[in-house]
């Protein structure tokens, strides 16, 4: 199948490049933005590759230089790796970026409004929208914090949707992170590095900046602070230095100017929390936590665990402080609650969800299962409870036995999956060994959340590094991209 | 933001403090390189010496020579020590503290790092000693350098320079040490050629030389050379300029940001800066020069550790550091 492209203005960087049955984010065409499109990809063809490696290599160094990586354990030694940064952009136009911005400001709105009922009156489960074991017996929903009133309402402050695009170019929900979802770290640093290291491939194109994250953030810390606190102090709570998400906890306390604080720097005392100053107690109101629920608190959670404060949970019941993400928002980036998502927002919002999810089958439903393994071998099937592509199989790419393995293990613990067709993820054109090739992609926008929602006009697009890969996770050799929601009129 | 964390106190101390001895050791060992030319290599031992390390140095080594010794002092992942492992953890203090260093300060440390970790055993070897010990100094001023220029000055500046002034104080008291005690010259041998340009060379490691030149009008002998490192009012490396700078960040602290904290401390440094104030060289030439710098440098200590009780409390122990 030849897919209409665009045309370019004679032989260069794109020359050789297929994007073939897939969706290609440089070269198919959109709704709206043909000029724009049009213009960057004469400009992208128009590079010289031999100097765009020796640029590629500088960006690369530089990534090493500043630190920004990410830390993988081996037996002994802690490494620091970098995530591989692709230079040629991936492409948004003003119209597909209304239409995303507006899907997920509503998906947003309804797993907040999902987990406000959920730790109200349960509403969804009495008119059995969701089933109701499904959530109660989630490790994910913790039972003190049913009737707790959270600040404007929000559970779920800082949101990362992860979409992919199908073969018709359609944007289509693979997973909801309504937890810590990290990476926003590399949106704005790629951007930085692309200023940077190609400044001539962003003249002249209107790219939406990116780098307000921080305040965006900071500002929503705020609105969340408990009432009646003029000047809401704010911290970044962070398992330390030797958490592989390090770099990115980093990058949010400078980008908002407040402290890094570790647990061993706060106390709590008469419910309040204080971090230790050189100055002795200073209070703190509003903490964008980095570590898990389980962490949190060792007198509510985990008694053995060092990372948390004792008595935060206090703190936070008695509306003393005020915690970003609220605990207890996994239950609703659960898989399983995934496939219910569409029928949420019908639910809360009464309108059909803009960004449709990727069709999806319940193991732990009699009907999903023996779907699931009747067609094993066209199926994409996850585990719910892991995370970063493990556990995971790839009917269509799968051999004979590791589908038969993988039959066992379904039937084991049919509950512990889902399944969902295999879809043809968008390519977009990557440099490689063997010159600019297709690499599948996906797409990490932000969404933040205090009063409102906002929405990052920007967002991590992975990619996968490995010819016909579709698995486009770090700690599987993925990279990333710069991503360019071009900016329409007035913008 | 005007709070510091204590924790973060802790780490700027440590910081300063890593790369400061990071770049006397290279000022040390390039002094001992010189001294080393002269006497068939018997002079190494001292650098083990004066570092107080002979126990931890002996259990990898059988001799302490042109080899050894540098190899121990630069290159050795174990040993905490050496200037791989302070520049090291100088890292790992920056990396906690990236939020509030200059991105410039991090980058330089992080690629100082790097190239540290991939010097080879040829690096330390004799013929090449000299230019690397350069090298390793020429970084830390970068740092220095990079620091003034670009690190905003609130308290964590304050706590910077305190960590590395008592550094300083306390290297310049070793590198006195090992000249002074250490390769105290026969009787007969005190102001030969071969003494004289010891002094030299010793002074050339401080970065004394032009100065003392000028102040000391010709006139090197141990007790001017003593007197320069200790009590000197101009020269940066001097033992008393260290501590009336140490006494002005604890009173810049407590007025400026209203620490209540640091009054032990600031008497210890009051008790230290009387007794380089109040003595001449003889006197303490006299009563013992080493002796003299050995209750110098437990002050020192004393001093910091209270530095550390009253700002840098957490509520769990941070990792300790190493004195």
């Amino acid at each position: 199948m030849t897919r209409p492209r665009i045309s370019l203005p004679g032989p260069g960087l794109l020359s050789g490049y297929d994007p073939t049955e897939f969706f290609c984010e440089a070269l198919s065409p959109r709704d709206d933005g043909a000029a724009q499109l049009a213009a960057i990809a004469a400009r992208l063809n128009a590079l010289d590759p031999d100097d765009l490696r020796r640029r590629a290599a500088r960006a690369e160094k530089e990534l090493f230089d500043l630190g920004i990586t990410f830390t993988v354990y081996s037996d002994k030694d802690a490494i620091d790796r970098i995530l591989p940064f692709d230079v040629l952009p991936r492409v948004i136009t003003p119209g597909e970026w209304t239409r995303l911005e507006a899907g997920i400001i509503q998906r947003v709105t309804a797993i907040n409004l999902f987990l406000a009922d959920l730790y109200g009156d349960q509403k969804i489960l009495a008119d059995k929208i969701v089933p109701a074991d499904l959530v109660l017996g989630n490790a994910n929903f913790h039972s003190f914090m049913r009737g707790l009133k959270v600040p404007c309402g929000t559970y779920s402050h800082v949101c990362g949707i992860d979409l992919i695009r199908d073969q018709e170019g359609l944007f289509r929900v693979l997973e909801d992170n309504a937890r810590t979802p990290s990476g926003v770290s590399y949106v704005v640093e790629n951007r930085n590095l692309m200023l940077q290291c190609f400044p001539d491939l962003m003249e002249e194109t209107r790219v939406r900046a990116v780098d307000d994250y921080g305040l965006m953030l900071r500002r929503a810390l705020e609105e969340i602070a408990p009432a009646g606190v003029d000047e809401p102090s704010v911290v970044l709570l962070s398992p330390g230095i030797y958490n592989s998400a390090f770099f990115e906890h980093v990058f949010l306390a400078r980008e908002m100017g407040v402290p890094l604080v570790e647990g061993r720097d706060l106390v709590v005392e008469n419910d309040r929390v204080y971090m230790l100053t050189t100055a002795g107690k200073a209070p703190v109101h509003s903490i964008y936590r980095r570590i898990d629920d389980f962490f949190l608190d060792p007198k509510v959670f985990r008694p053995d665990s060092m990372l948390g404060v004792p008595g935060l949970m206090d703190a936070y019941r008695k509306g003393n402080v005020s915690l970003a993400n609220a605990p207890g928002t996994g239950v609703a980036d659960d898989k399983a609650v995934y496939a219910y998502m569409p029928r949420i927002i019908k639910y809360y919002l009464g309108e059909d969800a803009i960004l449709p999810n990727v069709e999806t089958f319940i193991c732990r439903e009699a009907e999903g299962l023996k779907y699931t393994l009747d067609n094993l071998e066209h199926l994409v099937v996850k585990p719910v409870g892991e995370s970063g592509g493990y556990g995971m199989i790839l009917g269509p790419k799968a051999t004979k036995a590791e589908i038969d393995e993988f039959r066992a293990k379904l039937k084991a613990d049919p509950a512990n999956y889902i399944s969902q067709p295999m879809i043809g993820l968008s390519v977009s054109p990557t440099l490689t060994e063997k010159g600019t090739q297709p690499r599948h992609v996906d797409f990490r926008p932000f969404a933040v959340t205090g009063a409102s929602t906002k929405v990052l006009a920007g967002g991590l697009t992975r990619v996968a590094m490995k010819e016909g890969s579709l698995v486009v996770n770090s700690s599987q050799g993925g990279g990333s991209k710069d991503t360019w929601v071009l900016a329409g009129e007035g913008q | 933001m005007t709070e510091l964390l204590a924790r973060n106190a802790d780490c700027i101390v440590w910081l300063a403090r890593y790369m400061e001895r990071a770049e006397n050791l290279a000022r040390i060992l390039g002094v001992a390189e010189t001294f080393a030319r002269d006497r068939a290599g018997r002079n190494w031992l001292a650098v083990v010496q004066i570092n107080a390390d002979e126990e931890r140095f002996f259990a990898r080594h059988r001799v302490a020579d042109a080899r050894t010794v540098p190899h121990f002092y630069i290159l050795d992942p174990d040993n905490p020590n050496s200037i791989l492992s302070s520049i090291k953890a100088a890292r790992e203090n920056a990396r906690t503290l990236r939020p509030m260093i200059s991105i410039e300060m991090w980058r330089q440390i992080n690629r100082m790092n790097t190239w540290m970790g991939g010097l080879s055993d040829n690096a330390v070897a004799p013929a090449n000693l000299a230019a690397l010990c350069e090298e390793i100094k020429e970084a830390c001023q970068l740092h220095v350098g990079i620091t003034e220029g670009t690190f905003y000055r609130d308290q964590a500046h304050y706590f910077y320079h305190l960590g590395k002034s008592i550094e300083r104080a306390d290297q310049t008291t070793r590198l006195l040490d090992i000249k002074y005690h250490t390769l105290l010259p026969r009787p007969e041998d005190v102001g030969s050629a071969l003494d004289i340009s010891h002094w030299n060379a010793l002074l050339k490691a401080v970065a004394g030389y032009q100065a003392s030149r000028r102040v000391l009008a010709g006139k090197i002998t141990p007790r001017s050379v003593a007197a320069f490192l200790l009590f000197s009012d101009s020269f940066p490396r001097s033992v008393i300029l260290c501590v009336r700078q140490m006494d002005w960040l604890m009173t810049q602290l407590r007025t400026r940001y209203h620490l209540r904290g640091g009054v032990k401390a600031l008497e210890l440094l009051d008790g230290l800066r009387a007794a380089l104030t109040d003595h001449d060289i003889d006197h303490v030439i006299d009563h013992g020069l080493h002796e003299f710098i050995d209750w110098v440098q437990s002050q020192l200590m004393a001093i910091f550790a209270e530095i550390q009780d009253s700002f840098c409390v957490t509520r769990q122990p941070s990792q300790s550091q190493s004195q």
